[in-house]
């Protein structure tokens, strides 16, 4: 009864409160649903400076929430829901895994418009986007294939899936091209952010001879392991200078503000469609953080060229010739890869050793 | 000083009590907390506890929706109860519930895309087997060679993992999934549909079952001889042996059942609100159900309002973060807290405080 009594009181005194707010002009209110916490200093921390950064571009126009930690499946399904009912008008879902619930909750809910990262499947309020990350992985490729001694790359994989795939043949056939001796070790930790095992699998691989650690995982964890045991890596995702201020060559950043601030934007003016954005270093989705004192100031300059190149469409990361892994021909010499097989890459190129599991 | 006595009988005054004064506790102690993180904390606490149930415009959809999220709370630990009443620890039911939902599902896609009302039942037998087998594991294991369940059942749970993440990736990976892993999802199969049985409500058949369990095993703990040998061995052991009852047979029983009810709970969730057998398909309901049976006291009913306390914080947690901004960390320690206080008030339950002088020799 007490309890009771307590809670009623609560609410009262909550709902007045409430009650008081001022009303003015609704602002938009946007949505954000992450896989990880915000604070994973990676993935789900630069899409949550994107959020910061569609309030600060639009002000008192708008109104942004979050949810961190939402497992994918029938959780996200039922936090989407929510959202939605709770008023929502914009609701950016930011983990492949959310792509069948974000495509239910939007059939349910046609006045709220979706944005899912990394998936396939739109709708007529469902647009997807993602990033180019692959043509980071050429830049930092190269400069991994040019400072290793051991000629042995260790490689921290997420999930076998195209996007990481695509990473791992890009990062591969950069370094081989000028280091035809390295070696890439890949492990597969089935998980975005799991600190403890990431730095597991930086432990194991170093401990096999690699003296540069590039993942495809969210958290700081591996660069942390790099630093201490004196060998190099790149941020991913994030900068993560902080995590490795010796052991950090580069990175990959993503930089999902200009997109977020866009679409609210279109949202705002009415101007908003279902669309697909792939976008990479020339719009600025993908950054390459500032390269390390650690490495040459040649070798900065190729990476730098390679950059350049991507930029203004001379060089494409996945130029021929080019073979799959089981020898049979991919690209002809000269020929680019199209997007629908980059799309859903599930073969490794000639040379990489191992299998992708399946 | 202060003496700690324990009482002969466990209070039933403090039983009843404790509930309740845990609750109260974690609000203040919660309060304190969101009050230290810059919120309000009538506002927050309110957010979790009312706002599922009663928020205008979440609540017709959250109400429901407590229920689904327990029910495979509430069927895993009605099933773990039994085995802990007996001093028998089945940890890895979250293999367990793996492997249902792996058996079930697997059984379900062999027949792709059939369509015949017998699927959906066969595919619900599969999924209690696969549950059942793998439970049953370490119950043989411990019968032959006296293996230690805790230990053997737990492991059992990463080699589940293991083999979801196979069979996600390679046997019932969808043909049809532009290359990314994940089995076809169940939703758009419909005579594999776990379907909700009233509309926009959510409620599946895996909610009945879970309360059908919870009955069912009342009963048996009320009225039927196994149940008075699972209590009877969990209180004394060595009374139990000269009553005659079959240790073997009990390990087999208990392990058995907690197996096939985290089975169940599997295949109900695949085939229901999470539609795809994916490489991280289990997000810990096998482990929280640990928690759900110790804080349901091991007592049917108790386990169905732990279950229900525990998915009304977890809804209540997301709408508070979306609500309020109060980050997740500060739900779960806001979850972690109502646990400590409950286990930590269930001494006063089991001892009496006493303040006496010191005494000379």
């Amino acid at each position: 009864m007490f309890k009771h009594r307590l809670l009623a009181a609560a609410a009262a005194v909550a709902g007045a409160v409430l009650a008081a707010a001022p009303g003015a002009a609704d602002p938009l209110k946007v949505g954000f649903i992450y896989v990880g916490p915000i604070g994973d200093f990676g993935w789900t921390y630069e899409h949550d400076q994107g959020r910061l950064a569609v309030e600060a571009a639009h002000g008192d126009k708008v109104e942004t929430t979050f949810v961190e930690n939402v497992p994918e499946g029938g959780d996200s399904e039922r936090v989407l829901t929510q959202m939605a009912l709770s008023g929502h008008d914009l609701i950016f879902t930011t983990s492949f895994g959310y792509m069948d619930p974000t495509i239910n909750v939007a059939a349910k809910f046609p006045d709220v418009k979706f944005e899912h990262a990394t998936g396939y499947k739109r709708a007529d309020n469902v647009s997807t986007y993602s990033a180019r990350f692959y043509e980071g992985r050429a830049v930092i490729g190269h400069i991994a294939g040019k400072m290793t001694k051991t000629n042995t790359i260790g490689y921290i994989a997420s999930y076998p899936i195209p996007e990481v795939i695509r990473g791992i043949n890009a990062a591969y056939i950069h370094a081989k091209k000028v280091n035809p001796d390295v070696n890439f070790k890949i492990v597969w930790v089935f998980t975005w952010f799991d600190p403890a095992k990431e730095a597991d699998a930086a432990t194991t691989l170093i401990e096999q001879g690699a003296d540069v650690i590039m993942q495809h995982t969210d958290s700081p964890a591996a660069m942390t392991i790099a630093e201490e045991k004196g060998v190099y890596a790149f941020g991913q995702a994030s900068d993560m200078k902080q995590f490795g201020p010796n052991a950090r060559l580069s990175s990959i950043i993503d930089d999902w503000a200009p997109y977020y601030v866009q679409r609210v934007a279109d949202v705002l003016d009415g101007s908003w469609e279902s669309i697909d954005t792939w976008h990479g270093i020339k719009e600025g989705m993908v950054e390459i953080g500032e390269f390390s004192d650690q490495i040459p100031a040649d070798i900065q300059a190729e990476a730098q060229a390679i950059s350049d190149a991507i930029v203004s469409g001379e060089y494409h990361t996945f130029t021929g010739p080019l073979n799959r892994q089981d020898g049979s021909p991919w690209l002809a010499e000269g020929e680019t890869a199209d997007d629908g097989t980059l799309l859903g890459m599930n073969f490794y190129v000639e040379g990489i050793e191992g299998s992708i599991p399946q | 000083m202060l003496r700690l006595e324990p009482r002969l009988e466990a209070s039933r005054t403090w039983a009843a009590l404790t509930p309740v004064m845990a609750v109260a506790a974690t609000m203040v102690a919660g309060a304190v907390m969101f009050a230290l993180l810059g919120k309000d904390p009538l506002v927050a606490i309110r957010t979790i506890f009312w706002a599922p149930l009663f928020d205008p415009a979440l609540a017709a959809y959250a109400r429901p929706q407590i229920l689904v999220k327990a029910a495979p709370l509430i069927l895993i630990a009605i099933g773990l109860s039994l085995g802990f009443r007996a001093n028998i620890w089945n940890i890895g039911a979250e293999g367990q519930y793996v492997m249902g939902a792996v058996a079930g599902g697997g059984a379900a896609l062999a027949f792709y895309p059939l369509d015949a009302w017998w699927l959906f039942p066969f595919m619900l037998f599969c999924g209690l087997l696969g549950g059942l087998l793998w439970g049953l594991i370490p119950a043989f294991l411990k019968v032959t060679f006296r293996a230690n369940e805790i230990l053997v059942s737990l492991m059992l749970v990463y080699v589940a993992e293991q083999y979801l993440a196979s069979v996600a990736l390679g046997l019932l990976r969808n043909p049809d999934g532009a290359g990314f892993p994940g089995s076809r999802n169940l939703q758009t199969y419909e005579s594999a549909h776990n379907a909700e049985l009233i509309a926009g409500t959510g409620i599946h058949l895996g909610v009945v079952t879970a309360a059908l369990a919870v009955v069912m095993v009342y009963a048996l703990l009320r009225m039927h001889r196994t149940g008075f040998e699972i209590k009877l061995s969990g209180q004394s052991p060595r009374a139990a042996r000269f009553a005659g009852v079959n240790q073997a047979v009990l390990t087999y029983f208990c392990l058995g059942t907690g197996g096939a009810f985290a089975g169940l709970a599997g295949i109900f969730e695949l085939s229901g609100p999470s539609g795809q057998l994916s490489i991280d398909f289990n997000v810990g309901y096998g482990f929280t159900a640990i928690i759900v049976a110790f804080l349901g006291r091991l007592h049917p009913f108790g386990i169905v309002f732990a279950g229900l306390l525990m998915a009304l914080t977890y809804i209540g947690g997301e709408m508070a973060q979306f609500m309020l901004n109060l980050p997740s960390a500060a739900i779960q320690a806001f979850q972690g807290m109502l646990l400590f206080f409950l286990l930590s008030m269930e001494f006063l339950t089991r001892y009496r405080i006493r303040i006496r002088r010191l005494e000379r020799n």
